[in-house]
């Protein structure tokens, strides 16, 4: 009666751990949200597939260097549908899903296109609607991207729509300085974590002192193979949390290494037209 | 070692005695409420700035002469009786007090509406640059009170969820005397809240 039961079981666990994944994948969309929105990849999320890759690619470091510049983050997403929602609905849902921005200031642009509906959106984060007004936004989607639409060169909608965009947000060069520096600063203290250090002085307290008290025959402490154990995850921590801090950012735009959003929320603030 | 006893009773009964006050709702029910408040001031906002573009849209229309003096003056006593009728954070929970606020709302949405209408029939205000900018303020203002409506409408729910449930409705009943908050609703579907988006989320 020793493996048999288990080899007899096992496809059964199996089943029964397939049922509950395949419940749970049933159960979970319907409980989350109704819509359900491309992953955020980078300053472009081109699920929509309008934009080739040369543009792209343009585009991109167009916007990274915007992020570094100002701290805020402008995000240029196209859709392959909007799932039977308004643009304006879908749009700045989307942004509080992506966290287009920062926590903080709510700095998060969102240039939105669906193709299919012929829509096109500037979603504006609460922060930045006093800077890129309604009438703007809508300014910008008549002159420079529904023309372009209009006669068929999405690409060059999207970008002239992304120029105009980071023209009015562009911080002058006094404020950027101020950004930067800020930034710079940032970096750094995220570098040394203040609870990192009250960490090692618990660490040292509580550990290390008595480690060294028994080694130099002070008093005895439990059992003699805790205090390494303990020290090896704490080892494993800082190795790992040293990781954490050498990747770029400012504002919303560089989370881990990479382009994510920083929690910034938008409250309906924008523009959208269609061609 | 007699005193280990009694010290650990008290530091238990200490400990106990924060987790179910805790759980009754002592944090938990004025955080709801004072989110649910803040959402509030946000919809006021909202229908404030509508009310303020309502100035420019009546100089447009005069501006380009048209004649449509019956509905500027309609809307401009919408728009008085709108500002007059506040509603504080403290009467969220007045039934009346809210229909009354959400009627004035409605009907300055109304003819608000209405007078768009109106100037869009007039090709020289139509195609006017200031119109154009005009009409995407009022888009974009109606889109933030929907949104806001919708954030208020959550959070109100929030709130009365919280107040009503285990445990924390014993605290909502013997600390505060919570009464349930009044969600806004529109009053003709689709006029503030959009409907494809209710209960899908």
């Amino acid at each position: 009666m020793g493996p048999r039961p288990l080899s007899q079981q096992s496809p059964a666990l199996a089943r029964i751990a397939a049922a509950l994944v395949l419940l749970a994948a049933l159960l979970l969309p319907g409980l989350a949200a109704a819509q359900t929105f491309p992953p955020l990849t980078g300053p472009v999320v081109d699920a929509g597939n309008v934009i080739p890759d040369d543009v792209e690619a343009r585009i991109t470091q167009k916007l990274v260097a915007f992020n570094q510049q100002s701290g805020r983050q402008l995000q240029v997403a196209t859709v392959a549908d909007l799932q039977g929602y308004e643009i304006s609905d879908y749009g700045y849902q989307l942004g509080r899903a992506w966290g287009v921005g920062d926590k903080e200031k709510n700095d998060g642009v969102i240039l939105l296109i669906a193709p299919a509906e012929r829509k096109v959106r500037i979603e504006v984060g609460y922060g930045l609607e006093a800077t890129l007004t309604d009438a703007l936004s809508s300014q910008i989607i008549r002159r420079e991207i529904v023309p372009r639409f209009k006669a068929g060169d999405m690409p060059g909608g999207i970008e002239a729509g992304t120029d105009a965009l980071i023209k009015q947000l562009q911080l002058p060069p006094d404020q950027a300085r101020a950004v930067a520096a800020q930034a710079a600063k940032g970096k750094k203290s995220s570098g040394i974590d203040p609870g990192f250090i009250i960490w090692l002085l618990i660490f040292g307290f509580f550990f290390v002192l008595p480690m060294i008290r028994r080694m130099t025959g002070g008093r005895r402490y439990g059992s003699s193979g805790l205090g390494p154990i303990i020290m090896w995850n704490v080892l494993d921590g800082m190795s790992r949390g040293g990781g954490g801090g050498s990747s770029w950012g400012g504002g919303g735009g560089g989370g881990g290494g990479g382009w994510s959003g920083g929690g910034g929320s938008f409250g309906g603030g924008g523009s959208s037209g269609s061609w | 070692m007699s005193a280990f006893p009694s010290t650990f009773a008290r530091s238990v009964f200490i400990a106990t005695a924060a987790v179910s006050v805790a759980g009754c709702g002592i944090n938990s029910i004025p955080t709801a409420e004072e989110k649910a408040k803040a959402k509030w001031a946000d919809v006021q906002a909202a229908f404030q700035e509508r009310a303020n573009l309502y100035g420019n849209l009546a100089a447009i229309v005069k501006a380009a002469g048209a004649n449509e003096k019956g509905i500027l003056v309609d809307v401009t006593n919408a728009r008085a009786s709108a500002t007059k009728v506040q509603l504080n954070p403290g009467d969220l929970s007045d039934p009346a007090k809210m229909k009354a606020f959400q009627d004035a709302q409605s009907q300055l949405g109304a003819g608000f509406g209405r007078l768009l209408v109106t100037a869009e029939a007039y090709p020289n205000i139509k195609s006017n640059e200031n119109y154009l900018t005009l009409q995407s303020q009022v888009e974009g203002s109606e889109n933030r009170i929907r949104v806001a409506l919708r954030d208020y409408n959550e959070a109100v729910r929030q709130y009365n969820t919280e107040i009503r449930t285990f445990p924390s409705a014993i605290g909502a009943k013997v600390i505060y005397g919570s009464k349930p908050m009044v969600p806004y609703e529109a009053v003709t579907p689709g006029a503030e809240v959009a409907p494809s988006l209710e209960g899908k989320i």
